[in-house]
């Protein structure tokens, strides 16, 4: 154990706000939690999913305050006061939203474990207005890995929400 | 990761009050590196200072005719932003080329020039790692260095810085301001990093108790000869091979000034004055950018895996260097080399 670990071995609590699909939370937090850890664990949206917890997959992508960032990287404390949406709420009156009706008419997954990254990836890009070619949207989206290699379907399924947006 | 104590900067006098009490402090913005290197035991902050809500987050224009940009403007909000993408494209491109969106939606500017030079052998807590562990040794000298440094390498570290950012801001020459203890001041951008030397531990020339604030850009943007080339294993989110920004001034067939930063290649964007100087006054040819290319590779030196990066550094020299003199600059989405 370093000097540094030994020095902060007591855990200093903190406290955060968060709103999440529109519901406010006060929570208390161990600041080396994760939004990623957070939303799964204390608040039980499980729609956001862990894939490599290192940034490199975008399965836990969610909009912080409308933008899309990857949860596993971003600490919870450094998220007081922001507006979170995730997979379960993009779906508004029990109408799924544009993308996740264009993901089924497109069967734009397979095992569906980086479907709620890319759901919230691509809302996020549609938000954004930058991408209007399929070149410009695989680039926008790349990091969004697909192991199953649905990207063309994907990359269709957001053409037809955009197209919609 | 480690249990480490967690406080909020309120403004930038704070935040250097903080980091003066706290030297085993690290400062927070956007954390994509940080957090990453925290979880792998590499990073370990007794306390992290919460700078991200410091109203440093502007793009002006500067009394000079430059750019200031606030060392929290988001990489995303950058690479868009009208004036950047008007008078600066090469560092618009250069951060489209860099990460992806999610991590540019996270990662400040400041944070961009502070994330650790590095290799796979940093982050591999169980092998040794000069940068990591002083005079523990290197791991990748002899070992797996595929993505590793061929300039400017010492006998501790061939470790690469891997932003794609800070490559466009050393072609044009920024400034980096900074607030200590003892008062503000800039960094010209060739000074920011260092060469590993016998003291890898140290990427930057930044104290540890001084926090950035913003980068300047002169004004010279060059705005219409220009590329960001980056070569890589796969089309998108991937770091570089080798990558170089050009910025050209030309006057009919004659080039009257001539930048280029590569980056890939070494611990810091590297460049190579006396490359810049033979373009100068010669036809933007082939001929000219082979041997500016020659010139810049010529004390390269591989370590195996990525011997073959000196050949591909040369190419990419001219193959950019002819992009910008065609005011053909490579589009970041559409990744046909041309």
């Amino acid at each position: 154990m370093t000097e540094a670990n030994a020095a902060s071995s007591t855990v200093t609590l903190v406290s955060v706000t968060l709103t999440v699909n529109g519901t406010r939370h006060a929570l208390t937090l161990d600041p080396r939690s994760s939004l990623l850890d957070v939303l799964r664990d204390r608040l039980d949206l499980t729609g956001t999913k862990k894939g490599c917890d290192h940034g490199q997959c975008g399965a836990c992508t969610v909009l912080i305050d409308g933008r899309r960032i990857v949860s596993c990287l971003t600490l919870a404390v450094l998220t007081d006061g922001a507006s979170v949406t995730t997979v379960e709420g993009l779906a508004k009156d029990g109408t799924l939203h544009p993308l996740q009706q264009a993901f089924i008419d497109h069967d734009a997954f397979q095992c569906g474990y980086c479907t709620p990254g890319q759901l919230c990836s691509a809302a996020g890009l549609i938000a954004e207005g930058m991408a209007k070619t399929p070149d410009e949207i695989r680039e926008l989206m790349s990091g969004n890995i697909c192991r199953c290699g649905a990207y063309p379907n994907i990359v269709a399924a957001i053409q037809q929400a955009m197209r919609q947006s | 990761m480690i249990n480490f104590q967690y406080s909020r900067a309120n403004d930038i006098a704070d935040a250097v009050r903080q980091m003066a009490a706290s030297p085993s402090a690290r400062f927070i913005a956007g954390g994509t590196n940080l957090v990453d290197l925290m979880k792998m035991n590499v990073e370990r902050p007794a306390k992290l200072i919460d700078v991200s809500k410091l109203r440093l987050d502007k793009v002006e224009e500067t009394a000079s005719g430059g750019l200031r940009i606030g060392a929290l403007v988001r990489n995303s909000d950058l690479a868009y932003h009208p004036l950047v993408k008007r008078r600066y494209p090469v560092l618009s491109s250069s951060l489209l080329a860099g990460a992806s969106q999610q991590l540019r939606n996270m990662a400040s500017v400041g944070g961009n020039l502070m994330q650790r030079t590095r290799c796979a052998y940093f982050y591999d807590v169980v092998t040794p790692c000069n940068k990591r562990e002083p005079r523990s040794g290197c791991g990748a000298i002899t070992g797996h260095n595929r993505m590793n440094a061929i300039l400017g390498t010492s006998d501790a570290c061939i470790a690469v810085h891997p932003s794609d950012m800070c490559v466009a801001l050393a072609m044009l020459e920024a400034s980096v301001h900074v607030t200590g203890p003892h008062g503000e001041r800039a960094i010209a951008f060739a000074d920011f990093h260092r060469l590993p030397g016998d003291t890898p531990q140290r990427d930057t020339n930044l104290e540890a108790d001084e926090l950035i604030t913003s980068v300047e850009l002169p004004p010279r943007g060059f705005e219409t000869n220009y590329t960001y080339l980056k070569i890589r294993d796969r089309l998108s989110y991937a770091f570089a091979l080798v990558s170089v920004a050009v910025g050209l001034e030309l006057d009919g067939n004659t080039v009257m000034e001539a930048r280029f930063a590569i980056g890939g290649v070494a611990h810091k964007p590297w460049r190579n004055a006396q490359a810049e100087a033979q373009l100068r006054g010669q036809p933007p040819s082939e001929a000219t950018f082979t041997r500016a290319g020659d010139l810049v590779l010529r004390d390269a030196k591989g370590f195996g895996h990525n011997t073959f990066k000196i050949d591909l550094a040369r190419r990419t020299i001219v193959r950019a260097l002819s992009q910008a003199a065609r005011a053909t600059p490579q589009s970041q989405s559409n990744k046909k080399i041309m």
